[in-house]
């Protein structure tokens, strides 16, 4: 995997994991590091658009709330955060785990925030698909009684 | 005479706390907490999004709390926040085949590959009321043990593809188009099918539920079946400018319904079913099919059908009269103070009957 795959892939995951989950694992690393701001945590939209007939050209569906930030760490590395909501402190969790993510702190960043959230994302969807199995149609037919 | 009228503080500020306590209701039963709301009443909270037109379930769940539960107050509440967001950018389209489905039946094909995944609907259900909800404190039940599913073997191709490799169905091509915004841009007639379905999926389910229907008795009727209807969450990847590349910035749950309706064929081409699709936030199932069946209807002229004089056909007639929020506006305006307007409306018709009553009392002279 490229650097740039590897870099869509956290991005990825913090901004579909759950603000709280982010929170929880995030907590000591705000107090750790310190940054300075390139853009100040702020929420906005972003147009959500679908295709027609599913395969097709698209068209705009609605939007979607975001906030989005971006920062440098003391040393230099700087980090961006788009996560979907109105979470700030989300949005500044994801863009400090992206900076990290590119320092030798990367690796422990890995074990301690990102494989805990992947886990728990995969659970989720586990979870989720099992249930929707059992709801599988298992279709059997009558055997006439004339042949 | 034109007398500016002030006044009404008082009452307004009356009227406004009393309408804070009756949201309340009795402070004896405990409040709802947004939470609840988003949790219990989540099919509410999708249909003040896909209306509302922005997908936040916390802000859908506020202003159905604020409205008292009268959704399109609520839709209305929405509305109005989203024209507060500055604008990010636009995604690249969700790509429904990746969906993680957690319903996806099909009514055409029995046996279609990935299987019919029922999920959490009310099909099938006696529509019985159930005394058992009105105990509270009940226990979830247990979940199923399951053997734990291999995610990358559960993708569900769409059903349509099927029929595109015999060619008995049109293909949706794709095109790189931007496509219009009734959000930027206002509504122009003729509309292409893009700015069609943007007007529609964020539409009054009632008033797409009413014209669908009316296809089906008659009027504009175009026969459908659900080829495939799939809820569930898709990916949302927009482009980053400061990155040079996407990410997925979220994920979202979406309806998609898609309908096999009846044939088109030329002298060139032999005859091929025909689509009408729909695609909605949130779980609207409902919505979503009547989304499709409109589609189809309002698609007569591309695919050289006759104008049956149906609404359902009549582009102006359903895009103009769609939008909820337009609509209430504009009917609830007319409650509210219109003392001059009127003011002048008496004296004309005072000025008329003079004249009238002038008219027949020279007449009546005139006939003695």
């Amino acid at each position: 995997m490229d650097d740039q795959t590897k870099r869509k892939n956290w991005m990825g995951l913090l901004a579909k994991s759950a603000p709280q989950a982010v929170k929880r694992l995030c907590e000591t690393l705000c107090e750790t590091y310190t940054f300075e701001w390139l853009r100040q945590p702020e929420t906005g939209g972003v147009m959500v658009r679908g295709r027609t007939g599913g395969t097709g050209s698209a068209f705009n569906m609605g939007e979607v709330t975001v906030t989005r930030c971006s920062l440098r760490l003391d040393e230099g590395t700087v980090g961006h955060g788009y996560v979907q909501g109105r979470d700030k402190t989300h949005a500044t969790q994801a863009a400090l785990v992206d900076a990290l993510m590119q320092t030798p702190a990367a690796d422990q960043i890995e074990t301690e925030i990102l494989q805990p959230l992947r886990e728990t994302r995969a659970r989720q969807q586990v979870a989720i698909q099992a249930r929707a199995n059992a709801t599988k149609v298992d279709f059997f037919t009558m055997v006439r009684g004339d042949d | 005479m034109y007398v500016a009228v002030k006044g009404g503080e008082k009452a307004i500020d009356a009227a406004h706390d009393w309408l804070a306590d009756v949201r309340r209701g009795d402070p004896a039963v405990a409040e709802l907490s947004l939470a609840q709301i988003r949790e219990q009443m989540s099919l509410a909270v999708d249909r003040v999004m896909s209306e509302g037109s922005l997908f936040d379930l916390d802000l859908a769940a506020l202003a159905i709390k604020q409205s008292r539960g009268d959704l399109i107050e609520a839709i209305f509440l929405i509305r109005a926040y989203r024209t507060t967001l500055p604008r990010f950018g636009a995604s690249h389209p969700v790509e429904t085949d990746s969906m993680q489905c957690q319903r996806r039946i099909s009514a055409t094909f029995k046996d279609v590959p990935g299987g019919q995944i029922l999920g959490p609907t009310f099909d099938y259900t006696h529509r019985l009321l159930d005394f058992k909800l009105a105990a509270e404190g009940l226990t979830p039940a247990d979940t199923p043990t399951q053997d734990t599913p291999d995610l990358a073997a559960e993708r569900k191709p769409h059903v349509m593809d099927f029929l595109n490799k015999d060619g008995l169905i049109e293909t949706a091509e794709a095109t790189n188009d931007t496509p219009p915004d009734l959000t930027r841009e206002p509504l122009e007639l003729p509309a292409n099918r893009a700015l069609r379905l943007q007007n529609l999926t964020r539409a009054d389910e009632g008033f797409l539920l009413g014209l669908a229907y009316s296809t089906q008795r008659g009027y504009a009727r175009n026969h459908a079946f659900v080829g495939e209807l799939r809820i569930g969450k898709v990916a949302i990847e927009m482009d980053i400018p400061e990155l040079g590349f996407s990410i997925e910035i979220g994920e979202m749950t979406v309806t998609e319904c898609e309908t096999v309706n009846q044939f088109k064929g030329s002298k060139s081409e032999p005859p091929q079913f025909t689509r009408g699709y729909g695609l909605v936030f949130g779980q609207c199932e409902r919505k979503a099919i009547s989304m499709a069946l409109v589609d189809r209807a309002l698609r007569w002229k591309e695919l050289g059908e006759d104008f049956a004089g149906a609404p359902a056909q009549d582009e102006e007639f359903v895009l103009s009269h769609s939008d909820n929020i337009q609509a209430t506006g504009f009917l609830e305006h007319i409650k509210l103070p219109h003392y001059v307007d009127f003011q002048s409306e008496l004296e004309l018709i005072r000025s008329i009957r003079t004249a009238a009553t002038a008219a027949l009392a020279e007449t009546k002279i005139a006939a003695e």
